[in-house]
């Protein structure tokens, strides 16, 4: 069969409507003269490095190791960036992309708050308009990362439709872009949606994977190396695992957010339970009913309550290479407590399911394996959610 | 002959203009959308838009994002769909499209959606979530059950691109009038005006202007300068208007009516 551009495997694509189309074909050449050139490279690099605090430190976690007794934990310390979050290193490569086209007008959607603010962040250092759409329902959930971002002069809308959060703030600002195409610039936080975002999200991201493959080299040569990330659209974790990809004997996790368990109706494992569709652009696999309708989704971390994945995901997830498996809300508020207190670091929700499967699968090795947790951002934001979750002690 | 081929041949012989309401299958209620898809025709339609409600329409805007919400509540799916058409089809003689974003569509499964629409006696669909070149496989079923598959353009398509998608656009092409989503907006023709100037220039196939018509000054305007007009938000809205009406349906005839006038 011909390989269709914007495929990955059967998933991708760009199901989109015709006012966009020539956008993302006009973004698709923007972005592939920038991959290779120098100079583009080497300013993404230099706001990587001094604006967001890159390289991020591939942290041992001795405490938590011993705890354990199994396999060597380390951190891949994406919190400690500027932001709270590995979202910005996506967002400053897409606005110096936007304002490489000239585009003037900066939108996005935002789950967690986390890409929203990491966005607003970004407009506000390049000097651009930015809309940040939102749910409702995770403004409530977030409120700290709301006001961050009207700090920093973004006109953060509310959206109403549907649940109230990411997938309905997904909509809103495609409605926007497909309204205000021809100056505006949709910096879309996840690898998912059409053709070329994947893509370029999942380019953007690598360089986690990239930085941690030589700094596991640096501390232990011959231990066997398992990789684990939490995945809702998918951007931190395939940041992480792409440049291990090829290394066959790298066992490779994704953690979706397992809800109140992937049995109930009430859990975000978009990979593990859905079936394939078309939403937001691409087709991936999707949670939806037998109507085609999609479904409402729930995690208590606000940014893997998704019910899309990225396609690219679907497709390693076809192909065995990457094992996706679920951590629950209760196994996540569990991790976020045991990391907070061995480790002194406070990671995420999001980032919790990762840390929680490593939990359960670390004593079942030795010391001669090496698990790298993609920690993809620190838990201020979810303070406030931790605190409701457990008044109500789920 | 399909009944959309056929209409354009009697469009251009007579040179007359189409003019195409969309309605949401299921809105305001299951019972009233046999009888309102009628009066729909006895109002002046000469092809009908039907609206297969999604729970996510990027496409849509605020008014037809409302009525598939209600619909979706109402129980409406495509299967309710497929047998309402049946009902339709007893009085209904012009020809009929679906319109529906994609996913609906691969769950029901491409194939048996296809066969269903020539059963149901359906004649087009148009999807606008799907462009050209993510179509083939479903250009495929609709070629092997004749069911027309209808093209956007917008005003961001190119002039080569325009070409293009005519070719693969069956007895005519859907202009969106201006970038952005379905609903009415307030000085629609000076906005949309060039763009319609320059289609007529480059289109050969017939073409028909959406998205935001609401006056039947809008319809006069815009139909001097295609072949035609679809009207959607305008009409759930007076639907939502008077939908506790007993006379809803014929209030609904007389507004079609109304907005058809100057084209008459
Ligand atoms: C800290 C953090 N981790 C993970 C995610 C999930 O997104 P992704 O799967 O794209 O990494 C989010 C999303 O908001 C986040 O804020």
């Amino acid at each position: 069969m011909r390989k269709k551009k914007g495929y990955f495997g059967r998933f991708g694509g760009m199901f989109v409507p015709e006012t966009l189309v020539p956008f993302l074909e006009e973004l698709e050449k923007a972005y592939l003269l920038v991959k290779s050139d120098k100079k583009f490279k080497e300013e993404y690099g230099y706001y990587l490095k001094e604006y967001a605090g890159r390289p991020t430190p591939l942290y041992f976690a001795d405490r938590l190791t011993k705890k354990l007794g199994g396999a060597n934990i380390f951190l891949k310390r994406e919190d400690l960036l500027h932001t709270g979050a590995h979202k910005i290193n996506n967002t400053i490569g897409q606005i110096l992309l936007a304002r490489k086209m000239g585009k003037t007008r900066i939108i996005a959607e935002t789950g967690a708050g986390q890409h929203g603010v990491a966005v607003a962040t970004v407009s506000a250092k390049f000097g651009m308009e930015c809309v940040v759409y939102m749910g409702e329902e995770d403004i409530r959930r977030q409120a700290l990362n709301v006001y961050k971002m009207r700090l920093l002069g973004a006109d953060v809308v509310p959206v109403k439709s549907g649940a109230k959060t990411l997938k309905d703030a997904i909509n809103e600002t495609l409605r926007d872009w497909v309204t205000n195409v021809k100056n505006t610039f949709y910096i879309l936080g996840s690898t998912v949606g059409p053709y070329p975002y994947p893509m370029i999200v999942r380019d953007f991201q690598s360089v986690i994977g990239r930085e941690a493959k030589s700094q596991i080299k640096r501390i232990r040569n011959n231990n066997s190396l398992i990789l684990i990330a939490c995945v809702g659209g998918g951007s931190n974790s395939l940041g992480l695992f792409y440049p291990f990809l090829k290394d066959k004997n790298i066992k490779i996790f994704g953690v979706e957010g397992g809800g109140m368990g992937v049995n109930s109706d009430k859990h975000s494992a978009t990979i593990i339970k859905g079936n394939i569709g078309i939403l937001h652009g691409s087709k991936s696999l999707v949670l939806q009913d037998s109507d085609g309708q999609i479904k409402i989704p729930h995690s208590i971390s606000a940014g893997l309550d998704y019910s899309g994945s990225g396609p690219e995901h679907c497709y390693l997830k076809e192909t065995g290479r990457v094992t996706y498996v679920s951590a629950t809300d209760k196994e996540a508020l569990r991790a976020f407590h045991i990391l907070t207190e061995i480790e002194g670091i406070i990671p995420a929700l999001e980032s919790s399911h990762a840390v929680a499967y490593a939990l359960k699968i670390a004593p079942k090795y030795s010391k001669n394996t090496n698990i790298i947790i993609n920690l993809s951002g620190r838990g201020d934001k979810d303070i406030d959610i931790v605190a409701e979750a457990e008044e109500q002690k789920i | 002959m399909n009944r959309i081929t056929k209409l354009f041949r009697d469009v251009k012989k007579n040179k007359r203009k189409v003019f195409i309401p969309f309605m949401t299958a299921g809105y305001p209620d299951l019972e009233s959308t046999v009888k309102l898809i009628s009066a729909l025709e006895k109002g002046g339609a000469d092809l009908i838009e039907i609206g297969i409600p999604f729970s996510d329409p990027i496409a849509d805007g605020p008014a037809i994002q409302a009525s598939s919400v209600k619909a979706l509540e109402n129980g409406v799916t495509l299967k309710w769909i497929f047998k309402t058409v049946h009902k339709i089809r007893e009085n209904v003689k012009i020809p009929l499209i679906f319109f529906s974003y994609l996913n609906p569509i691969m769950k029901y499964g491409l194939e048996k959606f296809f066969r269903d629409l020539k059963k149901a006696d359906v004649d087009g669909v148009l999807i606008p979530d799907l462009p050209p070149e993510e179509a083939e496989e479903i250009k495929t079923f609709a070629e092997k059950y004749d069911i027309a598959t209808i093209f956007f353009v917008a005003p961001t398509t190119s002039n080569k691109r325009m070409r293009f998608i005519e070719t693969i656009s069956d007895d005519f092409v859907y202009c969106v009038s201006v970038t952005g989503t379905t609903g009415t907006r307030e000085k629609l023709f000076s906005k949309t005006k060039p763009y319609l100037m320059k289609i007529r220039s480059i289109l050969k196939k017939p073409y028909v202007v959406g998205f935001g018509i609401s006056t039947a000054e809008d319809v006069k305007k815009i139909s001097e300068i295609s072949d035609g007009v679809v009207v959607g938000s305008a009409i759930i809205k007076f639907i939502e208007k008077y939908k506790d009406s007993k006379l809803l349906s014929k209030k609904l005839e007389n507004y079609i009516r109304k907005l058809k006038k100057p084209i008459k």
